[in-house]
């Protein structure tokens, strides 16, 4: 007996999805709902990701714009635990390492600051007073918000800037004539109110006064506590070893020197730690996503029952019926991640656009958002798959 | 397209048989046992219209599903033009089935969100033969029964008998060598039933094998060869105008099924 030679096709992928397409059209509601468990595991996870992504680099754009070259230099304490003074030749001689390019420095002063005569001493708000020299607001990146800052003439009166929190704090936020506060026992005129500074936060708080000013009204000695140094980018980490010593060539362990943005930059990368437990919500979602699309194939695959037994009478073999019904599952996930993607993707847009950050979507968000759910389709749709593939084609056909 | 009828009337000699069954026996493994066949031998030759006539239980269905390697026999060959099914593998079949069988069912088996032009086209599909080129079969078999304007339509929109006519548009866009029809009108009214069975006839004379299975007498007696069917044996085959060639097969048959199938010289009064 001759043995037939009968080929048996794979189908085309052409066919295979026109197949696998057919059979979601048939079913668009139910098919849309299962989809939509794994679109929304998918737009979480994407979200969560894209958003962590947009708000750090919105910091650190922020960061880059106030620049990185920023130091501090901060009076520590003696070896008694006394808190030391800078000299007052301090700026100057940091002034003279080459590679820095600005000082400026303010002086604590140990004084309160109220908004009339009749607050309770005890209600200081916490705001200190600073006597701070001329040109510190480009240095620690801020600005003047409202009227103006402390100028040569200016410093030796009894006027005031108020730092952006310090303002609110006093309720104060717009300057006019004869706007005053009561600082240290006397009436100080307001001539200013300041931005916030990201990188010096404790200028927010201070209200700030010329050093002449201070030494008149206030009895202040005139030490700088805090010296504001912008070196050339390049140099930072060179100019940050030296300050210690040119700050204070006597003890320079007594002198804090530290770089405010590369605290920032730590708070960025330690926010991202909360996104642990959104992309945990967003996997389980996922997983629901992925129980929905196994669920509706089991009952595919009972309801198609003539349809699986019609393909078997029309030259299919298992193998087809197998593919259909795994292609099918993935596809139905995969529609549901490209729209998760999508929703996540514009979840984030939209934010970051509101906060003024940059829109980043990291390629491993979507691309794991769209792996994942190819693959959740897939495990879903093996088993639904196999037992039409074992389905006998004549129960299939002569049972319904 | 050439005329397949031409080419029948070309070709010398004996037609070729295209389904050949020798002492099949099917036994359903249920509890009890049941034995929907009994040494079963038949042969349908090229160009044939044969109706399987019987009652229910009579086992036309289970011979249904063997004549279309859906389901295999206990004992006992089927062969499809010429090649013996025993050896193939389930994919095999398939690929047989692809290529070999059509078939019609009462129910049609019409996927209803698809066109009527794709529906036909689908039974060119496991067949290896691209989109394109289905579809323009599918055009010329829809042509075939009738329907050739109606390609865009969706069955849902198609009376009773215009969709059975889909579906045997489906049975034979792969020109198979055998279509099989399972009550091919029992869904639908006399009338239209009427139609179906002219439509089949007409395929028949320009040269399609059908074999019908019905159990309504009448159906039957208008088919040019009929076999009737009880308690899984063939009781009677009448061959009509078709050269007969039963004395073939009998003598093919060995001793156990000689003594089962009623030989048409015997049944001729």
């Amino acid at each position: 007996m001759i043995e037939p030679a009968v080929a048996v096709r794979p189908l085309r992928p052409s066919d295979l999805v026109r197949v696998a397409g057919g059979g979601l059209r048939t079913r668009k509601i139910r098919a849309a709902l299962s989809a939509l468990g794994i679109a929304i595991g998918v737009a979480a996870i994407v979200a969560v990701l894209g958003l962590s992504a947009s708000s750090e680099a919105g910091l650190l754009a922020e960061i880059d714009r106030l620049g990185t070259n920023l130091l501090t230099v901060t009076n520590g304490q003696t070896l008694f635990g006394q808190t030391a003074e800078l000299p007052k030749e301090a700026p100057a001689r940091i002034g003279r390492i080459s590679a820095v390019t600005e000082v400026q420095y303010t002086g604590s002063v140990g004084a309160s600051v109220y908004r009339s005569q009749f607050i309770p001493s005890i209600d200081t708000n916490a705001i200190s007073v600073r006597a701070a020299s001329l040109d510190l607001l480009p240095v620690v990146g801020t600005s003047v918000a409202h009227g103006g800052y402390l100028n040569a003439a200016s410093a030796a009166e009894p006027v005031a800037v108020l730092g952006a929190a310090a303002g609110q704090r006093l309720g104060i936020d717009r300057v006019f004539p004869g706007e005053r506060v009561r600082l240290g026992g006397q009436w100080f005129y307001v001539v200013g109110i300041l931005n916030p500074a990201v990188l010096a936060p404790e200028i927010d708080s201070s209200v700030l006064i010329g050093f002449p000013a201070a030494e008149t009204f206030l009895g202040f000695d005139g030490h700088p506590s805090t010296i504001y140094v912008r070196s050339q980018t390049d140099q930072v980490a060179g100019v940050q070893s030296l300050l210690g010593r040119a700050a204070n060539p006597e003890a320079p362990n007594q002198v804090n020197v530290s770089q405010p943005s590369a605290a920032l930059v730590a708070r960025a990368a330690a926010q991202s730690a909360l996104n642990t437990l959104f992309l945990g919500l967003g996997a389980v979602a996922l997983l629901v996503g992925g129980i929905g699309v196994a669920n509706i194939m089991v009952i595919a695959v009972l309801e198609r029952r003539s349809e699986i037994g019609l393909r078997r009478a029309l030259g299919a073999t298992r193998g087809h019926i197998r593919i259909q019904f795994l292609t099918e599952a993935i596809m139905l996930a995969l529609v549901g991640g490209t729209v998760g993607v999508s929703m996540g993707a514009i979840a984030t847009a939209l934010y970051a656009t509101v906060r003024d950050w940059p829109v980043v979507i990291p390629p491993p968000a979507w691309a794991g958002g769209l792996a994942a759910a190819v693959l959740i389709g897939a495990v879903a749709g093996l088993l639904p798959a196999l037992r039409a593939a074992r389905m006998s084609p004549t129960e299939a056909l002569w049972s319904v | 397209m050439t005329d397949p009828a031409d080419a029948r009337h070309i070709a010398y000699g004996p037609p070729t048989a295209v389904l050949e069954l020798e002492s099949v026996t099917r036994v359903y493994s249920s509890e009890p046992q049941v034995t929907a066949l009994r040494g079963v031998s038949l042969t349908v030759r090229e160009g044939e219209l044969v109706a399987v006539v019987g009652p229910s239980g009579s086992g036309k269905t289970t011979l249904l599903h063997l004549m279309g390697t859906l389901d295999r026999p206990s004992s006992g060959t089927v062969r499809i033009t010429g090649v013996d099914t025993r050896r193939m593998s389930d994919r095999q079949l398939s690929a047989l089935r692809a290529t070999s069988i059509g078939f019609i069912f009462q129910q049609f088996f019409l996927a209803e969100h698809s066109r009527v032009l794709d529906n036909v086209a689908d039974g060119l599909l496991y067949a290896g033969v691209g989109l394109d080129e289905r579809r323009e079969r599918a055009v010329e078999a829809l042509r075939l029964v009738g329907l050739g304007e109606r390609w865009q339509a969706r069955p849902t929109q198609l009376s009773g008998g215009q969709r059975q006519r889909v579906a045997i548009a489906r049975a034979l866009v792969g020109e198979p060598a055998i279509v099989l029809a399972d009550e091919p009108t029992g869904n639908l009214d006399s009338a239209t039933g009427e139609s179906i069975l002219n439509l089949i006839h007409e395929l028949n004379t320009r040269g399609t094998t059908i074999l019908v299975i019905t159990h309504d007498q009448g159906i039957a007696s208008r088919m040019p060869r009929q076999i009737s069917m009880l308690d899984g044996r063939i009781v009677a085959d009448s061959s009509g105008d078709v050269a007969t060639t039963r004395g073939d097969a009998g003598s093919r048959a060995d001793g156990s099924s000689r003594g089962e199938v009623l030989l048409p010289w015997e049944l001729r009064r």
